[in-house]
């Protein structure tokens, strides 16, 4: 599987061909790292925040044998960490010619098609934790409600790139309801 | 909706506008539109809510409201009705002053609002049905309440109270407009024929309702639940909170639904179908061509020995879910062929693998899945049986969901979502099918929006609008387009009526 984001520059130059392999397999873009990088700080930071505190409560108040239970959420760390590359490393989407393919989860995997013509709206957000991140998120939304379309964790000038193209693409094939 | 509503927003209908013979010469906001206001008896409909207001602060909290009440004078109490019922006049009478609404060449104009100013402008070209409505007393009073069905208008958006005759013009004029027809024709065209295509009788009506059982089921609850509470706590207050709301219940799904679903007639136009139905609060619906989202067929079991079926339809925007309360198959075929433009319903559905029975024991036998030119068809159930069926063109997003326990059977779920809200599951199909039904599916969405009807449906840029498949395959772009005079200058006569409506 290919890693970061390198369709940023032929995606506008595919116009309306789209990015379609040689036998019309979707050519697939992961995410970026600063995604899983940061999830993965989150995990250090919260289990070692979670640890400290039970165990500086744990051993003052009931004892210092007590204060083993604070491995608890340390035990979290190295059950979390591949995990969560796991995770990252299954999401990815592909930009076809005429709809968007996301494909994600492990465990519970899901694969969403949306037609460009479709889209009624397309936001970028950015969170304050993303944006230290440099991270940002592309959400699609179309007229059914239960479109799960969200991109999280892109680049902010390739979640720019991909809104631009999108709201140009469904524009240029608006099919409303 | 709002940004795009500018003077500006002809431009947004783009090739949907019709080419026309009566193209308006000047540009199209030279001249204000004409505002108008709602029927003068509506203030006594709004001078209800302050007292509405009161009337629920004292049954949410009646012990001291009561004390409230007891504590203060006579004189107090008299002066106090002598502020509230002027106050409430004066309240609706001023939310009737400000409340104007015109239509425009692509809107449907509303401005109200004594405190707060509210205006909405509701785009023609985005209209999924149209409703007239008719409260009992209304029918009494010989007013009505209009309602154009957009993604997001609410109950707010409704102009209530019209009076009858101006309702209907209304809506006739509204659908001629999203039709497609110039402005000066619009107000001319008149209201579309209707013809009848099904009338429910309100025996048969009767009998479903009897054998349906959640009718039974909340009737024997309603009975049970509060004998027990009388022999458990002896207490009446106990057995009338308990049993009133569950008396209600059941009368609303027998009685109620009884009332709301007698006389259901089913009638076709040029301006699509026409759902007309109810014993106390009339309601009359009109869904142009190419809005219904989704169809289902709904069978009971207890339905299946007389061969009935509901059928039941979701329009973005729309409340009523029912497209026939009850009917047997034929008749039920016939209609959802002519809702649906000629698609047929397919009557063999492929079950899942037999793995899938470790993912859902016994019920897997009940899903089923048809996929045709023209239809996405799932069906699920084993007693009550269930068949959903989606247009190609109406599909928004496609989903394919597997879980960890599925995919060690190697099965998975398809979603179709529609515009309606409504998702439409295809379940536990094996996987490899699934990956190629999403695949698949994507095209086949766009491809039958290609050859889906326009969205101003007398235009005719697609096939030839019409109203069912029949047109498009008789009489083609023509017909289409020659419809336009006929039905402007006949004013309620279509030339060639058997053109537009084959059999």
């Amino acid at each position: 599987m290919e890693t970061g984001s390198g369709t940023a520059a032929d995606g506008p130059a595919a116009g309306g061909t789209g990015s379609e392999g040689p036998s019309g397999d979707p050519v697939w873009t992961a995410l970026p790292p600063g995604l899983l990088v940061m999830r993965r700080l989150l995990l250090v930071a919260w289990s070692a925040g979670l640890a400290l505190v039970a165990g500086v409560t744990l051993g003052v108040l009931a004892g210092p044998a007590w204060a083993l239970f604070a491995l608890v959420p340390l035990s979290v760390l190295p059950w979390g960490w591949p995990l969560l590359g796991r995770n990252w490393r299954s999401w990815r989407y592909a930009e076809r010619a005429d709809d968007l393919l996301i494909s994600r989860g492990v465990l519970w995997h899901e694969q969403t098609v949306v037609p460009y013509g479709r889209m009624q709206l397309v936001e970028v957000t950015s969170g304050p934790l993303e944006r230290r991140f440099g991270l940002a998120g592309v959400q699609l939304h179309t007229a059914a409600a239960a479109t799960d379309a969200r991109i999280p964790g892109l680049n902010p000038a390739e979640a720019e790139r991909l809104r631009d193209r999108l709201t140009e693409l469904g524009e240029a094939r608006s099919a409303g309801l | 909706m709002n940004e795009e509503t500018g003077p500006g927003s002809d431009e947004a209908t783009g090739p949907g506008t019709p080419p026309g013979p009566g193209d308006p010469p000047g540009p199209p906001e030279s001249a204000p539109p004409a505002e108008r206001r709602l029927h003068p008896i509506t203030p006594l409909r709004r001078a209800w809510a302050p007292v509405a207001l009161l009337a629920g602060w004292a049954l949410h909290d009646p012990n001291s409201a009561y004390r409230h009440v007891s504590d203060l004078a006579t004189g107090t109490l008299l002066l106090g009705l002598g502020v509230l019922l002027p106050a409430a006049a004066l309240y609706g009478f001023l939310s009737w002053w400000v409340t104007h609404f015109s239509v425009t060449d692509t809107e449907l104009r509303i401005r109200t609002g004594v405190l707060f100013r509210r205006t909405a402008h509701i785009r023609l070209d985005r209209l999924q049905a149209v409703d007239v409505t008719q409260p009992l007393l209304a029918r009494f009073l010989g007013v009505a309440k209009l309602k154009m069905d957009v993604i997001g208008t609410s109950s707010k958006d409704e102009l209530a109270y019209l009076g009858q005759a101006e309702a209907r013009a209304l809506r006739a004029e509204l659908l001629a407009r999203a039709a497609g027809f110039s402005p000066e024709e619009a107000g001319e065209v008149g209201e579309a024929p209707v013809r009848e295509l099904v009338r429910v009788a309100p025996r048969m009506l009767a009998v479903s309702l009897l054998l349906t059982a959640t009718t039974w089921l909340s009737l024997i609850g309603a009975l049970l639940v509060p004998g027990f509470l009388w022999f458990a706590t002896h207490n009446l207050w106990t057995v009338l909170a308990a049993g009133i709301p569950l008396l209600g219940a059941a009368g609303a799904r027998s009685a109620g639904r009884f009332v709301r679903e007698y006389d259901w007639t089913l009638g076709e136009s040029p301006d699509g179908l026409r759902l007309d139905h109810g014993l106390l609060d009339r309601s009359h619906e009109t869904v142009p061509p190419g809005r219904v989202q989704t169809v289902r067929i709904v069978e009971p079991w207890l339905w299946r020995r007389l061969g009935w079926v509901r059928v039941e339809l979701d329009v973005a925007g729309s409340d009523n879910g029912v497209l026939l309360p009850v009917a047997d198959h034929v008749t039920a075929r016939g209609i959802i062929g002519r809702v649906l433009a000629g698609a047929e319903v397919p009557g063999e559905f492929v079950r899942p693998p037999g793995r899938a029975a470790w993912c859902v024991p016994a019920w897997w036998r009940g899903y089923g899945l048809a996929v045709t030119d023209r239809l996405f068809a799932a069906r699920h159930g084993l007693f009550h049986r269930t068949v959903a069926l989606v247009p190609h063109a109406k599909v928004q997003s496609v989903r394919l969901k597997q879980g960890p326990w599925q995919r060690h059977q190697g099965v998975a779920d398809l979603h179709v979502d529609t515009g309606a809200s409504r998702t439409v599951v295809a379940h536990l199909r094996d996987a490899d099918e699934a990956a190629a039904l999403l695949r698949d599916q994507a095209d086949r969405s766009r491809t039958g929006r290609r050859t889906a009807q326009p969205d101003r449906w007398m235009t005719g840029t697609a096939t030839g609008g019409g109203t069912g498949s029949g047109t498009r395959s008789g009489t083609g772009t023509e017909a289409g387009t020659g419809q336009e005079p006929g039905r402007g200058a006949g004013g309620g006569t279509v030339p060639g009526a058997d053109g537009v409506f084959p059999e």
